[in-house]
Parts: structure tokens; C-alpha cells; sequence
């Protein structure tokens, strides 16, 4: 049999097994075999690759793998279960820059050749390094923004967007002029350099509680870019599992958004909190809290039955999952029903709060989605938040002036109790003030959340 | 590239497009952050690519190969460091015994 009919049978076999291998993800039980299946169709489409005839030169590239599977190894076994959002802007980045170092190399290996440049394969090498680029500069703005090295808020300036629209509109100039004339190399390194340039200011104006959407969004566009790289190459497999990567990402931009009651556009064009950080201070002093110590709360949790747990990116930052399942086995010995409602934002990331309680031995049976839960506030004895702000502010639901006026919200307020465990009376992350503190049933437990849990569990055993 | 291969490929990527809408509409929001870990280190496919850019005989064309092996050793950290994180995760999630 012909050589290339055994490398592309090899290649359909690799697909199958990477469409098979996403579909078990999708299961909580199969999820695991899943992610290593996918890994094995990742090995052969390597393996199968590497025979190919045209490829002499085997110790660089074996060079080169062995250098990115140390680096790939090292901080995947090293990272903290609560920095996994910063973990897979990272890692997004670095895919987003591979596409665009591979379109670049085809296109200096190509631009010379007396054939020239093929107009697709020219559109598709062009798609390539443009949404290469700013996957790669994007997801680097946004881990700074999430590890803190950058403002986390929205930067914006005026003229942005125009700015923003002209660059654009020199880029698309450019891909034109490369188009025309493939040898000209300052025509694809100003494409370079503008997306390069425009992921940067793409992501700089979108903050705050917009984060989990674009972390979504550039997991879809790194996913674009290595579909865009298999026109470039002519080669099935890269543009079957790019296909999948950014349809996976592009729906989970759209349950984040529709999570938060906002729009792609409205998150792209940025801004979220401006409007509230102009003049919070005003509010907040109208707000009056009732502070409760860890010997009531304590007695609080010893007469309740019905315990509901609301965990927020504040638990991740006090790292007290572990305390708060210690919490939770004790009052189950007490006989004490006890749930975590996981709202779809809550966190950096989608699903961060569940690797989280899952790295701290909660069993994933005991964490409810929103919308099960909302309706078992009212039968909620104490409601205990932690870390969690925006995700259980009322005002979503009562004030249309409000910011995240329509965001589905918790129900938190229609349990009989309410303690939220928080530093202090600082805004969150939305930098939107929240009048649930101020209600009648809330009490606030003010401190580091692991500390005062950690003297509350010993209250408790002590009683 | 003929007309002809490049319909082929554009079914390819329409028909792929939606098996994905298809396979994560389904997934709960428990195992988000793990599918997404997962599906990054798939995007790393383009380690095929970079491979395919580093591999032949570099001729007159140096550049072309030290950018594929640059595009190589990236590639790999996108896809080893995202499947073991992947994996990481998955194996945290458990059941109440």
C-alpha cells in the first residue's frame, strides 16, 4: 500500500479516537480514560508524523520534544489547584504561539519557491498568525491580570476602540498587500506585529468579573488557530481536533456569559465596574452590618439541620477548601444535611470551584449547579458563604440601576440565617457594593476565612 | 491548493465544527475546568505541524526550520503540560464511597 494512504488512514484513526475521548470527558466517571484517550490519539498523530518521508533530521526534533515535555511536565505537576486559571491562560498562549511560528516557518519556506504563494493557503497562513498572535499575547494579559502582576480591572482609554478599529483595518491592509506580493516580508511581519500588538489591547479593557468569558474565548481561538494551520498544511487531523477545540471553547464563552446576563459584545468592547468604582464609597457607608463571633456561629451550625455552603473566589484565595470539608464531615456526623451550591462564575474560571472542593475530598455529588438549588434557600437553616460576593448580591435581582442587574444570582437571602466569612467590608471583584450584608438575617464573620472556620470546627467539636 | 481539495477541507471543518457543538453542549459544568485544560492540550496539535516545519532538510531555507523546532518545543508544553493537568484534576474527582 502507498506510504501517504497509511498516513492519512493513521490520521482518520486519530480523530476518531480524539472525538471519542471528548465525548467520554463529558461524564464525570469516564472523564479521566477520556482525557488519556485523547492523549493516545495525540501520540499516534506524533508518531505517524514523524515517518513521514520528508523528515530527515530526527535528533532536533527529538531534541525539541524532549526540552517541551520537561518544561510541560514540570509545571503541570508544580501548579496550585487555585491558580489553574493562570495555568490555562499560560498554556493557551504558548499553543496560540506555537500556530503562529509554524504559519511563519511555511511561509519562509514558500514565499521564495518560483510557484509563490497560493492564494488559500496564503488566507490560511494569514488567519494563522493573526489569531496566533493574539491568543498569545491575549492569554498573557490575562494571566497578569489574574496573578496580579497587572491592574485586574478594566483599563480603558479614550479612543480606544477607534484606535483598536484602525490598527485593525492596517492589518487587514497588510494581509492584503502579503497576498499580493508574498515576496515583500514587510508585508506579513506588519501582520505579525499589529496582531501581536492587538491581543494586547483586546484584552486589556475587559476586567473584572468578565474574566472566566475570555479565558473561554481564547481557549476557543487557540483552537482556531491550529484549524487554521491544518489549511496551511493541507492536513486533516489538525483542522478535525482545531474544529473541536474552538466549538468547545465557543460554547463555554456563551453558558459563562449567559451566566452573568451579558453579551460577547458587551464584554469584549470591556468597561464592566467602571461605572460602580466611581462612587462606591456613598453606599457602603449606608450599609450596617451585624458581626457575629465564632462561638455563635458555632452554636449557629450546632442547631441547624439544613446547611448550605456558597464558596467563592475568596475560599480559593484563604485556601480553606480543606477546612470547609473538615467543617462539612463534622456536621454530617451531627446528622446535619449539608450542600455546596456552585454558582456558573463562581471563581476565574468555568468549573474552578469544583476542582477545588474535589482536590479537598468533597465527593462532586454534594456540589449543586444554581439552578437545582435556588429553589432550597427557603428550607436553608444557615447559608454559609465564603469568599463569595457578586454571585449572591440580591441587587441583581431588585435594583435595575445596579451593574449585574439581571445576572442570576443565588438565592442566599430566603434562608433563615445567613453568615458570610469574608476579610472585610471590601467591594468584590465586579467592585459592586452588596446590600445582602446589611440585611436582617445576615451576619457577618469577619477574618481570614481559613483561620476563623478553623476555630469554628473546634468550637463545634468541643460542644 | 485545487478548488476541489479546499471544498473537502471546508466539510471537514463545517462537519468537525458541529461534532464538537454536539460532544461539550452535553458536559456539566463539574468538569469545566478540566475539559478546558484537556481541550488546550488538544489544540497542541499543531505539534503535527511543527514537526512537519522542523523536520526536512533545512536547504536554503534555515529560518523555515529554527522557527518549526521554536513552534515544536512550544507545542509540546501546550500538549504534555495539558494532558498531565488534565489528569491531575480527573483524578481528584471522586464519589462519595
Amino acid at each position: 500500500m502507498d506510504k501517504n494512504i497509511v498516513i492519512q488512514l493513521t490520521y482518520l484513526l486519530s480523530s476518531i479516537l480524539f472525538i471519542v475521548g471528548i465525548k467520554m470527558m463529558g461524564k464525570t466517571a469516564t472523564a479521566r480514560n477520556g482525557n488519556a484517550l485523547s492523549a493516545v490519539a495525540m501520540l499516534i498523530a506524533v508518531g505517524i508524523t514523524l515517518v513521514n518521508q520528508s523528515i530527515l533530521s530526527y535528533t532536533e526534533i527529538f531534541v525539541g520534544i524532549l526540552i517541551g515535555s520537561a518544561i510541560g511536565a514540570y509545571f503541570a505537576q508544580k501548579v496550585e489547584m487555585t491558580q489553574m486559571p493562570e495555568m490555562v491562560a499560560i498554556f493557551n498562549g504558548v499553543g496560540g504561539a506555537a500556530s503562529t511560528f509554524v504559519a511563519i516557518s511555511e511561509y519562509a519556506r514558500v514565499h521564495q519557491s518560483p510557484e509563490s504563494l497560493d492564494f488559500t493557503i496564503g488566507i490560511s497562513l494569514l488567519i494563522s498568525v493573526l489569531i496566533g498572535s493574539v491568543t498569545f499575547t491575549g492569554s498573557y494579559i490575562a494571566f497578569a491580570k489574574l496573578k496580579g502582576i497587572m491592574k485586574g480591572g478594566s483599563i480603558t482609554f479614550k479612543g480606544q476602540h477607534q484606535v483598536n478599529a484602525i490598527l485593525f483595518l492596517i492589518m487587514i491592509l497588510a494581509c492584503i498587500m502579503t497576498l499580493i506580493d508574498p515576496q515583500n516580508e514587510l508585508f506579513i511581519y506588519t501582520v505579525l506585529f499589529l496582531s501581536l500588538l492587538l491581543g494586547v489591547l483586546t484584552v486589556i479593557p475587559i476586567g473584572g468579573a468578565d474574566m472566566p468569558v475570555v479565558i473561554s474565548l481564547l481557549n476557543s481561538y487557540s483552537g482556531i488557530a491550529a484549524a487554521a494551520t491544518g489549511f496551511v498544511l493541507g492536513n486533516q487531523v489538525l483542522i478535525i481536533t482545531g474544529a473541536l477545540v474552538g466549538s468547545s471553547g465557543i460554547i463555554l464563552t456563551q453558558i459563562m456569559c449567559k451566566a452573568m446576563n451579558r453579551s460577547l459584545v458587551s464584554v469584549l468592547l470591556g468597561g464592566f465596574g467602571q461605572t460602580a468604582t466611581s462612587g462606591p464609597s456613598a453606599s457602603s457607608s449606608d450599609i450596617v452590618v451585624k458581626e457575629v463571633g465564632v462561638e455563635e456561629t458555632a452554636m449557629i451550625f450546632d442547631s441547624a439541620s439544613n446547611v448550605i455552603i456558597v464558596p467563592g473566589y475568596g475560599m480559593a484565595v484563604a485556601q480553606a477548601q480543606h477546612i470547609v470539608r473538615e467543617l462539612m464531615e463534622l456536621l454530617e456526623k451531627k446528622n446535619i444535611n449539608v450542600k455546596f451550591a456552585i454558582h456558573p462564575v463562581a471563581g476565574r474560571m468555568p468549573g474552578h470551584m469544583n476542582v477545588l472542593l474535589a482536590e479537598a475530598n468533597v465527593p462532586y455529588d454534594k456540589l449543586v449547579e444554581m439552578e437545582q438549588i435556588n429553589d432550597e434557600f427557603s428550607n436553608c437553616d444557615v447559608c454559609l458563604i465564603i469568599g463569595a460576593n457578586d454571585v449572591v448580591n440580591p441587587a441583581a435581582k431588585t435594583n435595575p440601576s445596579s451593574p449585574i442587574y439581571g445576572m442570576p444570582v443565588l438565592n442566599v437571602e430566603k434562608s433563615r440565617t445567613v453568615i458570610v466569612s469574608k476579610r472585610s467590608m471590601a467591594a468584590g471583584y465586579a467592585g459592586i457594593e452588596n446590600e445582602l450584608f446589611g440585611a436582617d438575617n445576615c451576619l457577618m464573620l469577619f477574618g481570614d476565612a481559613k483561620s476563623t472556620l478553623t476555630t469554628v470546627v473546634t468550637e463545634i467539636k468541643n460542644m | 491548493m485545487t478548488a476541489e481539495t479546499l471544498i473537502i477541507l471546508l466539510y471537514v471543518l463545517v462537519l468537525s465544527t458541529f461534532v464538537g457543538f454536539e460532544l461539550i453542549s452535553k458536559v456539566p459544568p463539574t468538569l469545566h475546568t478540566p475539559l478546558m485544560s484537556g481541550s488546550n492540550a488538544i489544540s497542541g496539535i499543531t505539534i503535527v505541524g511543527a514537526i512537519l516545519a522542523s523536520g526536512p532538510d533545512p536547504g536554503a531555507f534555515p529560518i523555515a526550520k529554527i522557527l518549526g523546532l521554536i513552534a515544536l518545543i512550544l507545542a509540546t508544553v501546550n500538549v504534555v503540560g495539558g494532558y498531565l493537568v488534565s489528569d491531575r484534576m480527573l483524578k481528584m474527582f471522586k464519589k462519595k464511597k
